[in-house]
C-alpha cells in the first residue's frame, strides 16, 4: 500500500515534468513550423529583398514586405507615442498621489480596459475614431481623408496597450522602497521632485522594459487594427496616410492564400517575422525585469 | 524504540550547521534542546525528519538511526518516517480546511480507517487529547483558520497525534502563544510523554527547566554537552554551558 | 521664497498633468462601453440570441447570430476545461516539485512570460499549419487546440502568481504528517482555488474575445457544428465580418453581438475582481 502511494508520487513527478517541458517547447515547436512553412519562399527569394522590396504582387510571385514593415513600425510607434505618457503619468498619479478610494475606482476601470476584446476596439475605432478623423482632424492636414489611417490604427492601439503599461509600470513602481522617498521627502523635495529624481530616475530599465513589452503587445494586435488602418499596400508617409501592417496583411488574406503555395509560405513568413521580433523584444525586457525584481527584493 | 544520532554534519551552501552531533534521544522522555538562536536546533530537528530535503543546496553526513533503522544512508521511505514522527512548528500552521478535515487529513493519506464512523471517532479521541473538543464542539466542520492561535497550536498537536506517530518533534511550539495557552499546551506534553518520546527546542531555560529529562546544549553547530536535564543544569561540565546557564538565571 | 513658489507651482503642474492623464484614460472606458452598448441596445432584440441565421441573414432578412454564441461557448468551455488540465499540473510542478532557484523554473517562467506576449494572429497561423500537417480542416476542434495553446500562458502565469508564495509552512505540516508531494497537492489547490478562479475567467475573457487566432482554425458557418470536424462561428468574427457589410440591417447584427460579447467580457471581469476581494474562506 505504501509503495502504490510512492508510485503514485513519482509517476505524477514525470507527467508533471514531461507537461513542463513540453508546454516549453511550444516556443520552439511555433518557431520551427512557421519556418518549415516559410521555407518555400525563403529559398526562391533572398531574405534581402523578402524584406526591403516594396513589390507586393502575390499573383507574379513577387513579395516584398517593405511596406508592410513599415506599417507596422507607424502604427506602433504612434500607439506608444500615445499611450505612453498617459500611462506614466497615471501610474504615478495611482503610485505616488492616490488615495485608496481613488485606487478602488480606477483599478475596476483598467480592468475593463484590459479585458474588452480587440474586435470591440475595432468596433469603437470605427464609429467614434475614424469619423472624428475623417472630419475634425484630417481637415487640418489634408483635403480628404476617409479616416482610416495610421493614426486611428495608432489611437485604438494606444488605448489597447494602456492597461498593460500602468500596471506593468505601477509595479515597477511600487517596487521602489519607501525608505528613499522618505529620504528625498525629509530633505524639502515635493512630491513631484522626489518622484522624478528618485522613482522615474531608479526605474528608467523596468519603465523601457516594459514599453518594449508593450511595443511587441501592440505589434501583434490584428483584429482592431485592421478594422480601422485603411489596408492599403503602401509606404506611410505621414499620419493621415492609410496602412497596412503585418497582422492585418496576414489576416486578410488568409482565405486566398491557400490556392497559392508560394503566397502561403509568404504570409507564413510574415508571421514568422512577427514571432521572432516579439519573441526578442519579449525575451529582453523579461529578462530585464525579473533582474530589476531580484534585486528590489 | 529511540533515535540515535552519530556523527552527524549537515552543511547548507557552504555553511557548516551541524557539527559533528553525537547524542542519544531516550524513549518515552522529554528531551529539551536549548541554546543562543542560529546554533542549528532548528536544523537538527528538521533532520531528524528529514524535513531538511526542501532545504536548498543541502548536504548530509553521518547517521541519524530512528528506531534501529539509518534514515540519511538506508533508502528509508521518507513519508513513513514523517509519519511516525509528529511534528509541531513554532507558529501553528492549520492547514486550509475545515478543524475536521484537518485532523481527518493525515488518517486519510494513510488510509488508517476504513469506516467513516471510525475516522470520525478518531479525530474526536484526538481534539479530546489536546482538550479542544469541547471547545469546538458545533463548529467542528468550520475552517481551522478561524480558530484563536492557542487553538490552533493545540489542533496541529491533534493532527500530529492522530497518525499515531511515536516520536513528537516540537520546535518552539509555545512561543508565539500567549502564557496562557502557552501554559496548557506545555501541561500537555508532560502528559504526552507516557506515551511518546518528545524532542522539543526550546528558547525559554525555564521552560526546560519545568518539563525537561534530559537536555542537549548547542553551541554555534556543536553538541557541547547532553545528558539527564538534573545534571546538566545543576552540575554542567563545560564552562560554556555554565555561562549560558548563568546568563540565563541570573 | 522664490524658490518655494516654483517648486509648488510646479507640483501643481504636474499633478494637473496627471489628472488629465486619468480624465483621458476615464473619457476613453466610458466612450469604448458608451459606444458599444448605444448602438448595441438599439439593436439588439431576442431574435437575435435565440435564432440561427436563416436565409438570406446577409442581405438583411430575418435569423440571429446563435450559431456564433454557441460556437464561441463550444470553443471556450473545451479550451478552457483541457487548459486547466495542462496548466495545474505545470504551476504545481514548478512550485512544488522544483526548488525555489531552480534552472527549470527559470526557463520555464521566461518561456511563458513569452508565449503571454506572442500575438494570437502568430498562434492562429501556427494552429493552421498544425492542422495542414494532420490534414484537418477548418473546424470546431482546430479552434479549440488553438484557443487551448493561446490561454495555457494566461492560466500558467496568473496561477503561478498565486501559488509563488504559497507559505512553506503548509507544505511543511503536510510533509510532516507523512503526506507525499501528490497528496499535498489537495491542500495546495484548496489555499489556491481563488486564483483558480480568477485565472480561470481570464483565460475565458481573452479566449472568448480572440478572433484573429479562431480566424484561420475555427473558420465560420451559419450553422451549430454538430461534431468537432465542423467549422464553428464565434462572437468576434460575427462582429468582424457583419460589419464590413453595405446592408444596414447585417451591420445592426454586428453592433448586436458586439454588445453580447461585451457584456459578457464585462462580467467575467467584474466577477474576477469579486473573487480576488472576497472568495478566501479557508485561506490561512
Amino acid at each position: 500500500m505504501h509503495k502504490t502511494r510512492i508510485i503514485k508520487d513519482k509517476a505524477a513527478q514525470t507527467i508533471m515534468f514531461a507537461l513542463t517541458v513540453l508546454a516549453i517547447l511550444l516556443v520552439v515547436a511555433i518557431a520551427i513550423g512557421l519556418y518549415l512553412k516559410s521555407m518555400p519562399v525563403l529559398q526562391d527569394k533572398s531574405l534581402w529583398s523578402l524584406l526591403f522590396s516594396s513589390e507586393w504582387r502575390p499573383m507574379k510571385g513577387n513579395f516584398g514586405f517593405f511596406p508592410f514593415i513599415m506599417g507596422t513600425i507607424w502604427v506602433t510607434f504612434m500607439a506608444i507615442l500615445l499611450a505612453f505618457p498617459i500611462s506614466v503619468l497615471t501610474a504615478i498619479y495611482l503610485t505616488e498621489y492616490s488615495k485608496p478610494v481613488v485606487r478602488k475606482i480606477v483599478f475596476p476601470a483598467l480592468d475593463i480596459l484590459a479585458a474588452l476584446p480587440s474586435v470591440i476596439y475595432g468596433v469603437w475605432g470605427v464609429l467614434v475614431i475614424v469619423p472624428w478623423i475623417s472630419q475634425h482632424v484630417a481637415p487640418h492636414f489634408v483635403e480628404f481623408s476617409t479616416g482610416y489611417t495610421v493614426l486611428a490604427a495608432g489611437i485604438v492601439l494606444g488605448v489597447m496597450v494602456i492597461p498593460l503599461l500602468i500596471s506593468l509600470f505601477i509595479e515597477i513602481f511600487s517596487g521602489v522602497p519607501v525608505e528613499l522617498r522618505e529620504a528625498s521627502l525629509a530633505l524639502g523635495a515635493t512630491r513631484w521632485q522626489t518622484t522624478k529624481k528618485v522613482v522615474l530616475r531608479k526605474t528608467i530599465p523596468g519603465i523601457l522594459a516594459s514599453t518594449v513589452l508593450a511595443v511587441s503587445r501592440a505589434m501583434g494586435e490584428t483584429i482592431a487594427v485592421l478594422m480601422v488602418c485603411g489596408c492599403v499596400i503602401g509606404i506611410p508617409k505621414g499620419m493621415m496616410d492609410a496602412c497596412y501592417p503585418i497582422p492585418a496583411l496576414i489576416a486578410n488574406n488568409y482565405g486566398e492564400m491557400l490556392s497559392m503555395p508560394l503566397y502561403e509560405s509568404a504570409l507564413m513568413f510574415a508571421a514568422l517575422i512577427l514571432f521572432a521580433v516579439v519573441l526578442i523584444f519579449n525575451l529582453i525586457s523579461r529578462i530585464v525585469l525579473y533582474r530589476l525584481g531580484k534585486t528590489e527584493k | 524504540m529511540s533515535i540515535e544520532i552519530q556523527k552527524l554534519n549537515v552543511h547548507i551552501k557552504d555553511n557548516h550547521i551541524l557539527k559533528d552531533v553525537n547524542i542519544v534521544l531516550p524513549e518515552k522522555q522529554i528531551t529539551c534542546i536549548i541554546g543562543p538562536s542560529g546554533c542549528g536546533k532548528s536544523t537538527l530537528l528538521k533532520t531528524i525528519n528529514r524535513l531538511i530535503d526542501g532545504v536548498e543546496g543541502v548536504k548530509l553526513e553521518g547517521n541519524v538511526f530512528v528506531d534501529g533503522q539509518d534514515i540519511i544512508n538506508s533508502g528509508t521511505e521518507i513519508t513513513e518516517l514523517r509519519r511516525k514522527i509528529g511534528l509541531v512548528s513554532q507558529r501553528p500552521c492549520p492547514l486550509p480546511m475545515s478543524i475536521f478535515d484537518n485532523v481527518a487529513y493525515g488518517c486519510r493519506i494513510n488510509k488508517m480507517f476504513k469506516k467513516r464512523r471510525q475516522l470520525i471517532y478518531h479525530v474526536q479521541k484526538n481534539l479530546k487529547s489536546v482538550g479542544l473538543l469541547e471547545e469546538v464542539k458545533g463548529r467542528i466542520r468550520t475552517p481551522a483558520a478561524r480558530l484563536s492561535i492557542g487553538q490552533q497550536q493545540r489542533l496541529c498537536l491533534a493532527r500530529s497525534l492522530a497518525v499515531q506517530p511515536e516520536y513528537i518533534l516540537a520546535d518552539e511550539a509555545t512561543s508565539a502563544l500567549d502564557p496562557i495557552s502557552a501554559k496548557t499546551v506545555e501541561d500537555l506534553f508532560v502528559k504526552l510523554k507516557e506515551k511518546y518520546s518528545i524532542i522539543m527546542v526550546t528558547h525559554t531555560l525555564h521552560q526546560a527547566l519545568r518539563i525537561a529529562d534530559n537536555v542537549v546544549f548547542m553551541y554555534l553547530g556543536d553538541v557541547i554537552e547532553s545528558g539527564p536535564a538534573e545534571q546538566v543544569f545543576h552540575h554542567p561540565q563545560h564552562e560554556l554551558t555554565q555561562k549560558y546557564l548563568a546568563g540565563a538565571f541570573s | 521664497m522664490k524658490i518655494a513658489r516654483k517648486k509648488k507651482l510646479r507640483e501643481s503642474v504636474a499633478k494637473l498633468f496627471m489628472w488629465c492623464a486619468m480624465l483621458v484614460v476615464f473619457g476613453l472606458v466610458i466612450s469604448v462601453i458608451w459606444t458599444i452598448f448605444s448602438k448595441g441596445c438599439k439593436a439588439m432584440s431576442w431574435d437575435m440570441v435565440s435564432k440561427l441565421p436563416g436565409g438570406g441573414f446577409y442581405i438583411g432578412k430575418e435569423g440571429g447570430f446563435l450559431n456564433a454564441i454557441v460556437g464561441s461557448l463550444y470553443i471556450v468551455g473545451a479550451s478552457t476545461v483541457l487548459g486547466l488540465i495542462v496548466s495545474i499540473p505545470v504551476v504545481f510542478f514548478l512550485n512544488i516539485y522544483l526548488k525555489k532557484n531552480s534552472k527549470l523554473a527559470y526557463v520555464a517562467r521566461l518561456a511563458f512570460d513569452v508565449l503571454f506576449g506572442v500575438p494570437s494572429i502568430v498562434y492562429g497561423a501556427f494552429g493552421f499549419t498544425i492542422m495542414i500537417y494532420f490534414g484537418l480542416r477548418t473546424s470546431l476542434l482546430g479552434g479549440i487546440i488553438v484557443i487551448t495553446l493561446l490561454i495555457i500562458p494566461i492560466f500558467i502565469r496568473t496561477m503561478d502568481e498565486a501559488t509563488r508564495n504559497f507559505p512553506r509552512d503548509i507544505l511543511d505540516a503536510s510533509f510532516s504528517l507523512g503526506a507525499t508531494r501528490w497528496e499535498t497537492l489537495k491542500v495546495v489547490l484548496r489555499q489556491i482555488a481563488p486564483g483558480i478562479a480568477t485565472a480561470t475567467l481570464l483565460s475565458v475573457g481573452r479566449a472568448i474575445g480572440d478572433a484573429a487566432s479562431v480566424m484561420f482554425t475555427a473558420g465560420y458557418t451559419d450553422s451549430i457544428p454538430t461534431s468537432l470536424s465542423q467549422p464553428a462561428a464565434t462572437l468576434p468574427l460575427a462582429v468582424f465580418f457583419q460589419l464590413s457589410s453595405p446592408i444596414p440591417e447585417v451591420v445592426d447584427r454586428a453592433y448586436a453581438a458586439a454588445l453580447v460579447l461585451t457584456i459578457i467580457v464585462l462580467l467575467l471581469s467584474i466577477s474576477g475582481r469579486f473573487i480576488t476581494n472576497r472568495f478566501s474562506k479557508n485561506k490561512v
